[in-house]
């Protein structure tokens, strides 16, 4: 049985590396990939799973990280935007459709899209991809830009089936 | 953050389980089971709750079962409500997972956590509840099989030490027809005014409500009275209205009154679906 | 207000209308909680670094509040994660400095919760409104009485600047003569307000809109041509009493015309498309002036990298308002050069950048954008400079161009940017010139303080007008409703960057419909907000919004740097408006208190008084 009880060192499987970090068992994910591995890309906007700015990937599946503890996430594959390495298809696709304003939550959005082209890797019905993004909230933009962008990411994938 | 300490124990067996919670209380704390977690989570930060240790109950593999066998569907308690909606097992449940929270939201949740924590919708409990479900628990007495609706009247009866081990779904439910909808104020993703799953079995509709009142419920009274095919869809509808086991709840998200008008119209609309083949 | 001789006007209105309107108070909500870090060095000098929009006025209260020289306070703001107006009041910039004077200069870093930032924090106010608004028989308004309270909360925070900005815009953009407007601020037991996305223009044009539509029906006139009819226009004053002209104006007839077009009008009635259910659409007219101080200031300065490219440097914030974007964008005009070549400092640093009053008011593209253009011509004029003397000639002779500088009557001879703005060393070694540094300072004028008696007086340099139609589909049984498209045509003056005006107006109409739709703060008895929190109070997602169509007109602001107008805030003025009216067509009945929600459309038809 897995016991923490103070201050513990765990591994961390971040952004394809690991890391060695110093958590209480009560710290949330958010506040260690931030404070400790100054990976600030999750944004604390709400603390309560309600705005999604904190999302990130969690073994390809979307996780808002401000309702995980941090020891929970040993063992996993976290990913976070500054593990997309700057020029992944959900990336490029924000910036070609002007999708983000002041950019605060746009983290948060690229990891839910990220992990949506993971789990489904052709594009689904626009109201599952409704579903998908009803995670996150946008005060900046109207939506629509983003909706763009989703085509864009999906954009290959579906030219690669037209050529099968 | 969470202003507190708690301890963190992550067991691989159920026993192992009961064993750290009895640890944890016997040093005179607070021990909670951790699934999900969400709710503990943002319930510590706020002061709400100070538990002295949190139980992570996701590595018991009998939790985490999602298979049928030849008389049920046999949910584990800490399935994800993502997990539960994709395996397209159980029409009604997905929807009722489906509809809980959001997206993402779903991909943390469990059936255990939706079904035990203090938040008053426990939308999982509406396809249990109709279905005559069986639930497995174990605590410090060991392992007990009960039906569903014996230790759930609004919330989960369980003994301290107790935790939701799995759920089992009688094979009939899967396939019988059914019906499911949420009613919010206005934005869709929001607590509901008004949730409803709906199941028919034998030509008899089978109705659950959470949001309604201050906790789920299934009315043996209402069926009644919305199966009596002797009266009109409204009269039914109306006097079903009538019949709540509790005063109609009422918050931020509404007032009664307006709740009751909602409750209202789609009980109609619920009664009229069935009455023209659509359920 | 006051204008004309509203009472015998009235006398000549065959139609009047009068009504009141509420608005409950609303947040911000920015994405980003607000947040600021404070350091005391040794030698004195106070370090903060806020997401703010406003890093000139937390240097300016540390220093008189503390009694710090203003030379020893350097403010930084990264990038502000939304602010809509949200974070140009300085808040934790004090608090955070007093903790780290309290352990002794420490860096300390405060960040609130969302719970927090919408309790405490300052919000959108309330407003509730008494119309009386009367047109003669050919359906033309003749008089205005109109009476605003605004819910400021329980500190004053800037709620006397909002006041004067109803009062000074109170009617609408309309051709009306004869006013009478009072605009107060309350003191509440609320959570205190501030400037939020529209300076409580989003607030009063809700009731002025809803009057007028009620007004349009009683003359049985269609609600857009009613509005063409009543449009402001030459002859027409302001209600405080500025003539009217298309350069500081704009022209509503034109933007009325177009959306009719764009949103197919059809007179706003409510279409029966199937059992219980319609469709209707709303219209609302809107427009803006400003109400800075009337010497707000602005400044640019410009450096040249030895590649021949430059960086600007001003004190505008950005906030996902593509401010500096536009800014860039002006000042490769003026060089005549790709956008590519200008670097942009995207954070400001008070030590270093001009002051700019507040990133505020959408006033960056005129205000910074004069600095930047003056820095320009700075530039301009030292090039020149070199360029004359390097080449022998008269500096009138002297072109820039494409990052060069060459003899216009010998063009094939001419030198690159990048060896003649740290001056220019001749053939034989000689130094020529002087390395160039471009500046342009700003300075607001024209503006006045309001007479007291008649309120007659101008405030900003410009308006910004247009039109917005709400077009939903109703359930007639059930009082919900979905939105399914939503139109603005602005007259912008000049679309200097289409995409990013787009999606500014498109945010603000989205905003817009989340605030009319969804959001309130409720506070109970004692005062204490009852949902300081995502999950109750709603804000909109994706899936819930309509098809978003923009169109532009142009007519020039002649004193704009390239003459366009202030747009980023506008996108949210008449949204609630038009939505009201819609919603108000599609049920019959007059929908006059936000939120628009199907419990608050039920009630109405209850006839019941909302809580």
């Amino acid at each position: 049985m897995v016991e923490y009880r103070g201050k513990s060192i765990i591994s961390l499987n971040v952004n394809g590396e690991m890391h060695e970090v110093t958590v209480r068992p009560s710290d949330t994910l958010l506040d260690v990939l931030r404070e400790q591995l100054g990976l600030t890309s999750a944004k604390p906007g709400c603390l309560n799973g309600d705005c999604g700015a904190c999302t990130i990937a969690v073994d390809g599946l979307p996780m808002k990280s401000c309702l995980m503890l941090a020891v929970e996430a040993q063992g996993h594959e976290i990913l976070t935007v500054e593990g997309l390495g700057g020029m992944d298809k959900v990336q490029k696709a924000f910036v070609d459709a002007n999708a983000f304003q002041c950019g605060y939550c746009t983290s948060g959005f690229l990891m839910v899209l990220h992990a949506l082209r993971t789990q489904k890797p052709i594009m689904p019905a626009e109201i599952e991809v409704e579903e998908w993004l009803q995670s996150n909230i946008c005060r900046c933009t109207s939506y629509q830009e983003i909706r763009s962008a989703v085509k864009l990411m999906y954009d290959d994938t579906l030219s690669n089936k037209a050529n099968q | 953050m969470i202003a507190f300490d708690f301890d963190y124990y992550r067991p691989a067996t159920l026993d192992d389980a009961v064993d750290a919670f009895l640890q944890a209380e016997s040093k005179g704390g607070d021990a909670l089971y951790y699934a999900g977690g969400s709710e503990i989570i943002s319930m510590s930060r706020v002061g709400s709750i100070e538990p002295s240790a949190v139980i992570d109950i996701k590595n018991i593999p009998e939790c985490s079962d999602l298979i049928i066998d030849k008389k049920h569907l046999n949910i584990g308690s800490v399935c994800t409500l993502y997990q539960i909606s994709e395996s397209n097992l159980f029409p009604l449940m997905k929807l009722s997972c489906g509809r809980i929270a959001d997206h993402t939201n779903q991909c943390r949740i469990t059936l255990g956590g939706n079904l035990c924590g203090s938040i008053i919708y426990r939308e999982t409990s509406l396809p249990l509840l109709l279905s005559d479900a069986h639930i497995t628990l174990y605590g410090k007495d060991g392992k007990r099989k009960v039906p569903f609706d014996s230790v759930f009247n609004g919330r989960m009866q369980l003994s301290s030490s107790e935790m939701i081990v799995k759920i089992h779904i009688p094979i009939w439910a899967l396939s019988a027809p059914y019906f499911h909808i949420k009613k919010t104020a206005n934005e869709k993703i929001d607590y509901p005014l008004i949730s409803i799953a709906a199941i028919i079995k034998g030509d008899y509709i089978r109705i659950a409500f959470s949001g309604v009142c201050s906790f789920p419920f299934r009315s043996k009274k209402i069926e009644k009275v919305l199966n009596d095919r002797s009266n009109s869809i409204k009269n039914r509808a109306r006097r079903a209205i009538s019949l709540l086991p509790d005063e109609v709840h009422s918050d931020g998200e509404s007032s009664g009154e307006y709740r009751l008008f909602v409750l209202e119209n789609t009980l109609l609309e619920i009664l009229k679906r069935w009455e023209n083949g659509r359920i | 207000m006051r204008k004309g001789d509203v009472d015998n006007a009235f006398k000549r209105c065959t139609s009047i209308v009068e009504q009141r309107f509420f608005l409950p108070p609303s947040d911000h909500l920015a994405m980003e909680v607000r947040t600021a870090r404070a350091q005391i060095l040794s030698d004195g000098n106070v370090l903060i670094t806020t997401s703010s929009q406003a890093p000139y006025s937390v240097r300016k209260q540390l220093a008189e509040a503390f009694t710090i020289p203003a030379g020893k306070i350097q403010v930084k703001v990264p990038f502000v994660g939304g602010g809509f107006g949200g974070k140009a009041p300085v808040t934790l910039e004090i608090l955070a400095y007093l903790a780290s004077r309290s352990v002794g200069g420490k860096a300390v870093r405060l960040t609130i919760p969302r719970e927090q930032d919408m309790a405490s924090m300052p919000c959108r106010l309330g407003l509730e409104a008494l119309i009386k608004i009367g047109a003669d028989e050919n359906g033309l308004i003749q008089a205005a009485d109109l009476t605003y309270w605004l819910d400021c909360g329980a500190y004053t925070d800037i709620s006397p600047y909002m006041s004067k900005a109803i009062a000074m815009d109170c009617t609408g953009p309309y051709h009306i003569e004869n006013l009478t407007c009072d605009a107060m601020c309350v003191y509440s037991n609320h959570t205190y307000s501030t400037s939020f996305r529209g300076f409580s223009h989003e607030g009063y044009t809700f009731c002025i809109e809803r009057a007028l539509d009620m007004l349009a029906k009683k003359c049985s006139i269609d609600p857009l041509e009613f509005r063409i009819r009543n449009a402001i226009r030459e002859g027409s004053t302001t209600p405080s009493q500025v003539g009217y002209s298309p350069s500081l104006i704009g022209d509503l007839k034109k933007c009325l015309t177009q959306i009719k077009e764009l949103a197919k009008w059809d007179g706003g009635n409510a279409n029966a498309i199937k059992k219980n259910t319609v469709k209707a659409k709303g219209i609302a007219c809107f427009w803006k002036t400003e109400n800075p101080p009337t010497d707000a200031i602005s400044g640019a300065m410009i450096t040249f990298n030895p590649d021949g490219s430059v960086n600007l440097n001003t004190g505008v914030v950005e906030m996902g308002s593509n401010g500096q974007t536009h800014l860039a964008q002006m000042l490769a005009e003026k060089l005549k050069v790709d956008a590519s070549q200008v670097h942009v400092v995207t954070s400001v640093d008070t030590r270093t950048a001009p002051e700019h009053w507040k990133t505020v008011a959408s006033l960056t593209e005129h205000m910074a954008g004069h600095a930047v253009v003056r820095a320009a011509d700075d530039l301009l004029s030292q090039l020149r400079s070199n360029g004359a003397q390097a080449f022998g000639c008269a500096e009138n002779e002297i072109e820039v161009a494409n990052s060069r500088v060459f003899n216009r009557n010998k063009p094939e001879y001419y030198i690159e940017f990048k060896d003649i703005v740290q001056g220019y060393k001749s053939n034989t070694g000689e130094s020529i010139g002087e390395p160039v540094l471009g500046r342009g300072g700003f300075m607001l004028k024209g503006l006045s303080m309001l007479d007291r008696q008649t309120g007659k007086g101008q405030t900003g340099p410009e308006w910004t007008l247009g039109a917005q139609v709400v077009e939903i589909e109703a359930d007639i049984s059930t009082f919900t409703y979905r939105i399914l498209n939503a139109t603005t045509v602005i007259d912008v003056g000049k679309v200097i960057n289409p995409e990013s005006m787009t999606a500014s107006i498109m945010g603000g109409m989205s905003m817009g419909l989340s605030l009319a739709s969804r959001e309130c703060s409720t506070h109970n008895k004692n005062g204490i907000p009852n949902h300081p929190n995502l999950r109750t109070y709603k804000l909109l997602h994706i899936g819930q919004e309509p098809k978003y169509h923009v169109g532009f007109v142009e007519t020039p602001e002649e004193q704009a740097p390239y003459g366009v107008r202030g747009f980023s805030e506008h996108g949210i003025i008449g949204m609630p408006a038009a939505l009201g009216n819609a919603l108000s067509n599609a049920f019959g009945k007059q929908l006059t208190k936000l939120p628009l929600t199907p419990e608050t459309i039920w009630r109405t038809e209850q006839g019941g008084i909302n809580s």
